[in-house]
């Protein structure tokens, strides 16, 4: 079975909203109409988005981390807003995993909103019916799109590359390798909703630099004797890694 | 929660049709028959009533839909969604409550067949009614036996206590057994309305923004939310008053749908004043407005946890 999901990387997202602006260019401009904006150059402006970056601030000042915090839809495997749909118009595709809304059948009625402890879902007072992240699925099945370009438009968008994008159910994917090998987490996991969509966390940047890296042992000069010894002699610390 | 008045009205005018025709049907059950002229006049003017209670809470339940001229696809994922069993059982209680009003004012013998029917989808519907928002487990205020008991019990005691009005004008043999009930549901109401305060005073959220985001400090503050603007998920998922307005909002529900009601009640039985009856269930469907809107505003979403700081 498939999963498609993204993976973000909270060590490289730099809040520049990009995979924000994409993602609502990308979605209103498709055949399912446009997302809402209502007055966005009024005083009180407001509309629908399917991506949001928020920040966050870790620890005391001065000893803080901001972490930005891109969230959208986590096309959970157990997803608790779809049995709630008293139309059916809320599905998670079976061949993908990716959760929908039938923007024909839904009757506004936003309890599967209630039913979502991520608040992924948004209700558009336009079309009056409920929205959501769809993973840019008009994107990714489009087969007369070349191979590479077959990503939602927040991951092609991402310039720091904080956004993988893939099938977490193939353990040999990209996005489960990175799962596996750095830390990927998934949301709330309180709730048993099962996220596809996994989080990579921060990680603490340094190194430690040893006195021999700094030497060459097979420094010519040295070994020519031309250089005076060094009192590291021998094989040194990388002649051991493997 | 942002409470919608749609939401509150729906499920205040069932409880009370619900309640009546449970009192209706109880004073049937008793020996209270439609062989009496007067006693067929006061069950057909009661179901009447009744309908137009459900109705009201039916037509109350559209203006919640964004699109409510499809409301019909809602009764179609009954397997699966609680909401969408509200949705039938609320036309079938209709249905049979029309069926036992119809029954008692042609003068048909199967008057109580048709009224045990109605007691099963009564019964139902309360389930249903409860289970909407029991099964919603993030929100932990809703997701508790209580709420099930709750509807119930106030359902029960704002339709006694219109019975008990309603008597006073078509069935005075019945007053002071309906102002016995009435008494009686409103007290346990307030009981089990007082204990599920106390629960969810006590609760411990299971969601914090540490779970939220997924790293483990004890410090965390949002500083952006990402847009400055409002959205579906701040106006969905908060009220928008403050604690202290909770607070009176819920002695005021407490006042209004339980202690003056019972004060009302008893002068109106001791005095035998109908008027007072009537004013009892007045104060009493005005609490539990109030008591409704507490409820819903009371749930904390932990999606809120995601909208703390604009910038």
């Amino acid at each position: 079975m498939t999963q498609l999901a993204l993976v973000i990387d909270l060590n490289v997202c730099v809040g520049c909203h990009a995979c924000v602006t994409s993602c609502k260019q990308w979605n209103t401009s498709g055949s399912a109409g446009p997302l809402v904006d209502d007055q966005p150059y009024g005083k009180d402006p407001s509309g629908t988005f399917f991506n949001r970056v928020q920040t966050f601030e870790v620890g005391e000042y001065p000893h803080t981390q901001t972490v930005h915090f891109p969230k959208s839809c986590l096309h959970c495997e157990d997803p608790p807003c779809v049995p709630v749909c008293p139309t059916g118009a809320s599905y998670k595709r079976k061949e993908d995993g990716i959760v929908l809304v039938d923007y024909d059948k839904c009757i506004g009625c936003k309890y599967c909103s209630w039913a979502c402890p991520y608040g992924a879902r948004e209700f558009d007072e336009d079309r009056k019916v409920m929205t959501k992240c769809t993973l840019c699925v008009d994107r990714v099945t489009d087969k007369a799109l070349p191979e590479p370009e077959r990503k939602p438009a927040c991951v092609l968008a991402c310039p720091a590359n904080a956004r993988l994008f893939g099938d977490v159910h193939d353990p040999e994917s990209a996005v489960s390798t990175a799962i596996r090998e750095r830390g990927g987490y998934a949301l709330m996991p309180e709730w048993n909703t099962r996220p596809a969509n996994h989080y990579l966390p921060r990680q603490r940047t340094g190194m430690t630099i040893h006195a021999e890296d700094l030497v060459r042992v097979d420094n010519p000069l040295k070994i020519d004797g031309k250089q005076p010894e060094l009192p590291q002699q021998g094989a040194g610390r990388e002649d051991y890694a493997t | 929660m942002n409470p919608a008045f749609s939401v509150i009205f729906l499920t205040t005018l069932i409880g009370a049709g619900q309640g009546l025709f449970l009192a209706l049907f109880g004073a049937e059950l008793a020996g209270f028959r439609g062989a009496e002229a007067g006693a067929r006049d006061f069950l057909v003017m009661g179901g009447v009533v009744a309908l137009v209670l459900t109705g009201g809470g039916l037509l109350a339940s559209f203006f919640h839909l964004g699109r409510p001229e499809r409301a019909w696809r809602s009764a179609t994922m009954w397997r699966s969604s609680w909401l969408s069993r509200e949705v039938i059982a609320l036309p079938v209680f209709m249905g049979c409550l029309f069926l036992w009003t119809a029954g008692h004012a042609l003068g048909l013998p199967s008057t109580l067949a048709l009224g045990s029917v109605a007691v099963l989808a009564a019964l139902a519907l309360f389930l249903c009614t409860a289970m909407v928002y029991i099964s919603v487990r993030f929100l932990q205020e809703w997701a508790s036996t209580y709420t099930f008991v709750n509807y119930t019990l106030l359902g029960l005691a704002s339709g006694c206590t219109l019975a008990t009005a309603l008597a006073a004008h078509g069935a005075p043999s019945l007053v002071r057994a309906y102002g016995a009930c009435a008494l009686l549901f409103t007290l346990a109401g307030l009981v089990s309305r007082s204990l599920s305060l106390a629960r969810n005073a006590r609760i411990r959220p299971r969601s914090t923004v540490q779970t939220a985001i997924g790293i483990r400090h004890p410090q965390i503050v949002q500083r952006a939310m990402g847009f400055m603007g409002g959205s579906f998920n701040t106006r969905e998922f908060f009220h928008g008053r403050t604690p202290g307005a909770l607070r009176q909002v819920k002695w005021a529900f407490l006042l209004g749908a339980f202690v003056l009601p019972l004060c009302l009640l008893a002068i109106g039985l001791a005095s035998a004043s109908a008027g007072l009856l009537a004013l009892a269930f007045v104060v009493q469907y005005a609490g539990l407005l109030a008591e409704r809107w507490f409820f819903l505003a009371q749930a904390n979403h932990p999606q809120n946890l995601y909208y703390q700081a604009v910038s």
